[in-house]
């Protein structure tokens, strides 16, 4: 089909391909949508909810990654009800997760004046590290469960199917079958999963123990023993030292 | 979080796919490697040897000041040197002269025939030219050759021989729009990470069917409509098989033939004997499948072949190729998007390291060095006399080590290759190294052809220079410095130039060759000058995006895939084929077959991953063996056997899968403590002179523990 869809996103007309998400025809005119857990090379599921908008005539908020754009629609992007939406995501999410290394969410939390401490009763999720190979951890104190990093293990990239959600509600975090440890899994360790993940949860071993303060010296120096297990406990007890 | 000082732009160093990376760099610390999600091949997808394999270059083992051996090393009596007590740190100054100072006396005493070089499929190309520049102009040697002799040369003999190019066809993303395509000797999941990934997205989301000919269960199989179980070495059979099931069918494709081949009776003759009744007799496979495969082929669209070492590594590995070849010349699948003849080599530039001339019969370019018009043009380039150069067709890898001794070959120097790891029958190549007279090393880690060494001249890993790689896709990609060189580590390139000055000087040459760049770009000029195909590639032009060759000027925007009018020797030659049995075929002494290859987080030798934490995950080699033939030898998983073959002894732990047939099993080569290589027979393919790692006879006993070279347990992986 070549015939072109024509919509209006905050009052500008644009016209799109059929099949064309409103996130992509919204670009198109140079209106930014903020996205978390969209990824252009991923496949889009909707999950965060940031980069909904008003869509006249819809009851509910639309999700902009996926919702298709339509003839004579009218999108707008920027409403009170948008707005509040979205620092309402935000305020959610930076009061459960560290976000501290999630530069682009906290652009977005200063965009929408997000009121951090909105939910002081909101509980932490404080998982411990996850440091089971000389590759990469898993620090999911950190993780938005975006899904990037299940997809791009799964069909969107290496068909390794190594991870996945686990448990449910609060409780949901991203994780392997029996939660075995990753060199028992499928995992190939090509770090797709890193090369997607927003907020710097999934991280090169060799980058965290720089960031825990090791040199690079003292990196390289590690045994193989230090760098599969013993970097673990000398590290969580650096950090525990630090506490006391 | 980490914020990086800079994050530079260049081109993976393992394998063939040329992937692009981005180093995150912090105090010249790389930390972090990304893939841009819009990188044209590999689309921001990494394996785990580009994501996480690069720490090699801070490996605390790395040489990074030049050394001469402490005691004289005389041939016959040479022994390898791991300790660093045997050797002496000393000054660049005091490294090059000695290194001259060796190299001229040998040439002035025994002249050209006793030169030779190993040049390297890691190095740039830039560095390959310049080495093989560096002995065809000051030692008039042509013994100049590198690993792709080991790998694919019987794929490059062939289709040299039938259409007159010895590359890719097409581009490997280009799968996604083949209706059917063939994978045959190549575990490309674990060797081409990547293009598995391309392919596994053609099969799975544009309807793609594939066929695996090969004879282990490789993760292939998995995503296959057709898997066709061969015995190891009887590829002529199956392929040419299915030629027999489309020529008897009439599946052909008869406008292709008329039009674009020659020799299609002869060859068609030659075809009868193959039934699929004989071929399953010889190779093992259902005829079934032989017949499904052939309509399966014949009857796409568009179809492409896929294939690597298992196809070449044969002494009939130029048959081997020529059969996949006379499938595609007689279906027409070739010259268009989605389907040709693909070669896919192993190394990040091996490639790179045959276009510049790496090689023992051609020059730069592919240019017979027995031909006199080529020669002269070179002697032009180079400012030789006229006839300076040798004519004569230099010897190949495995010849070199074969022709040691006296009267022979005398000097060896060697870039970055591990001959001791990846040379078929390596009692024998031990026993040639011991007889060198001078051994030369120039790399990064003392292994087990460098502790031969009599110099080491440490050289810059490839996030220490400039320069460019070639993929197997023939795609000219640009290799950038990253970090400032480690110690006093030296780029290739300079100590090449700086070496060649001095030997210059000494032998008194009335012109120089030149050997005065400022940069490699204009080392990669020098050679388009003459090597058409690289013509047009310059470094302007390739800062974004590589250019695939042929690039004939300034202006040609690169060539994706070739053939679509015509081949390089005009028609496609069809080759009658005969089928011959291994050399080493299993008997009651030595029952089970045995075949190598690769594992994902190792590469080759293994001199980079060996010192790699990527180790960690797969720390030693294992052999696959059927639960049958376990079963028969009282082997349970993880057990400690002792494999023997006529040549040699290894003792390594058995992993017990179906993934290989009853009677054949499978050692992959990295692992030094027990190379598969010891085994392997160094029987050669007549016309490529590649030797036959894929099938030898062995012997497979129960062992002790602590025979073991590493005793203690490795962490069992879900994937192995």
């Amino acid at each position: 089909m070549t015939d072109k869809i024509t919509l209006t996103i905050d009052e500008q007309t644009v016209a799109v391909a059929p099949g064309t998400t409103i996130l992509k025809a919204a670009g198109q005119i140079g209106i930014e949508i903020p996205t978390i857990c969209f990824h252009d090379y991923c496949t889009s599921y909707g999950v965060c909810r940031i980069c909904v908008v008003e869509v006249e005539g819809s009851r509910t908020l639309v999700p902009a990654c996926i919702g298709k754009a339509s003839e004579g629609m009218k999108v707008h992007t920027r409403t009170k009800r948008v707005e509040t939406s979205r620092r309402t995501i935000l305020e959610m999410l930076a009061s459960s997760v560290d976000l501290s290394e999630a530069p682009g969410i906290q652009e977005y939390m200063t965009d929408y004046q997000a009121n951090t401490q909105r939910f002081p009763e909101a509980r932490e999720r404080k998982p411990s590290v996850l440091d089971d190979n000389s590759l990469f951890i898993r620090d999911y104190a950190k993780c938005i469960l975006c899904w990037r990093c299940v997809q791009v293990c799964a069909d969107d990239a290496q068909y390794a199917y190594a991870i996945n959600f686990s448990k449910r509600g609060y409780e949901t975090q991203i994780g392997t079958f029996f939660e075995k440890s990753l060199p028992a899994t499928t995992c190939v360790f090509c770090g797709q999963c890193i090369g997607v993940c927003p907020t710097n949860a999934l991280k090169p071993k060799r980058e965290y123990l720089l960031q825990n303060g090791l040199s690079e010296d003292e990196i390289m120096k590690l045994t193989r023993s230090q760098r599969k297990r013993r970097t673990r406990r000398q590290i969580s007890s650096a950090e525990q030292s630090e506490e006391e | 979080m980490t914020q990086s000082d800079r994050i530079v732009s260049t081109t993976c160093p393992f394998c063939g796919v040329g992937c692009n990376l981005e180093l995150h760099i912090k105090e010249d610390f790389i930390y972090r490697v990304t893939s841009p999600f819009d990188g044209v091949v590999n689309q921001g997808n990494l394996c785990i040897k580009g994501r996480f394999g690069y720490d090699f270059v801070y490996n605390k083992r790395r040489i990074t000041t030049p050394m001469i051996r402490k005691t004289r090393q005389q041939p016959g009596e040479r022994t390898q040197a791991f300790d660093l007590s045997e050797w002496q740190p000393v000054s660049w100054e005091e490294a090059m002269e000695y290194t001259v100072d060796r190299l001229v006396e040998i040439y002035q005493r025994d002249g050209s025939h006793a030169m030779a070089v190993y040049c390297c499929a890691k190095a740039t190309n830039e560095d390959n030219y310049l080495l093989q520049k560096l002995f065809r102009s000051e030692f008039r040697s042509n013994n100049i050759d590198h690993c792709a002799r080991l790998c694919h040369a019987a794929s490059v003999v062939a289709l040299q021989m039938a259409i007159g190019s010895s590359a890719m066809s097409n581009t490997a993303s280009e799968v996604v729009d083949s209706d059917v395509f063939i994978v045959t000797g190549s575990n490309t999941t674990e060797s081409h990470p990547i293009i598995s990934l391309q392919m596994k997205a053609a099969i799975k989301k544009h309807g793609a069917k594939l066929i695996v000919i090969d004879p282990r269960r490789i993760e292939m199989v998995d995503y296959a409509a057709l898997w066709l179980p061969e015995k190891p070495g009887t590829d002529v059979v199956v392929y040419s098989a299915m030629a027999h099931v489309i020529l008897k069918e009439k599946l052909y494709n008869q406008k292709f033939i008329d039009e674009r081949t020659e020799n299609f009776e002869e060859f068609a003759k030659s075809m009868e004997k193959f039934t699929p009744e004989y071929a399953e007799s010889i190779s093992g496979v259902d005829r079934n499948l032989i017949v499904q495969a052939a309509r399966m082929y014949a009857t796409a669209k568009t179809a492409a072949i896929y294939w690597a070492l298992g196809v070449s590594e044969h002494i009939n590995g130029t048959a081997n190729a020529l059969s996949l070849i006379n499938l595609t010349l007689l279906t027409g699948h070739i010259g268009r998007r989605g389907t040709g003849l693909n070669p896919l080599r192993g190394q990040n530039n091996v490639q790179g390291a045959s276009d510049c001339g790496a090689m023992p019969w051609h020059y730069p370019g592919y240019m017979s060095v027995a031909d006199e018009e080529n020669a002269q043009k070179w002697e032009q380039a180079w400012n030789i006399e006229p006839g300076g150069l040798s004519r004569q067709l230099g010897l190949s890898t495995t010849e070199i080590l074969g022709a040691v001794g006296p009267g022979g070959v005398r000097a060896l120097y060697i870039m970055g290759e591990n001959p001791m790891m990846s040379e078929p029958n390596l009692n024998h190549a031990r026993q040639k190294m011991e007889q060198l007279e001078f051994i030369a090393a120039q790399d990064l880690f003392i292994n087990e052809s460098t502790s031969f060494a009599d110099v080491f001249l440490p050289a810059t890993s490839w996030a220490e220079k400039e320069g460019t790689f070639t993929n197997t896709d023939r795609r000219v990609q640009r290799v950038r410095q990253a970090i400032p060189p480690v110690g006093q580590a030296r780029a290739d390139w300079q100590i090449i130039c700086d070496l060649a000055k001095r030997i210059e000087k000494r032998l008194g040459r009335p012109n120089s060759a030149f050997w005065d760049y400022k940069h490699p770009s204009e080392i990669l000029e020098e050679m388009g000058s003459v090597v058409k195909d690289y013509a047009g590639v310059k470094y302007n032009r390739i800062e974004e995006v590589g250019l695939q060759t042929p690039v004939w000027d300034d202006q040609h925007p690169g060539t994706p895939f070739l053939f679509s009018e015509s081949f390089p020797h005009g028609l496609g030659k069809f080759h009658p084929l005969t089928y011959h049995l291994s050399a080493e075929m299993p008997d009651a002494e030595y029952p089970l077959i045995l075949t190598t290859g690769r594992v994902l987080e190792h590469w080759h030798g293994g001199t980079l991953t060996r010192n790699s934490w990527m180790d960690d995950l797969y720390p030693e080699a294992l052999m696959e063996i059927n639960p049958v033939d376990a079963a028969s030898l009282g082997l349970n998983d993880r057990d400690p056997a002792r494999v023997s073959s006529r040549r040699g002894t290894i003792v390594l732990r058995v992993h017990v899968t179906p993934k290989v047939n009853p009677g054949v099993v499978f050692i992959p080569f990295f692992y030094g403590p027990a190379a598969a290589n010891l085994l392997t027979n160094d029987a050669l393919d007549p016309q490529a002179k590649i030797p036959e790692y894929k099938v030898s006879a062995v012997r497979v006993t129960p062992a002790r523990y602590e025979e073991l070279p590493q005793p203690e347990v490795a962490q069992r992986r879900g994937r192995y």
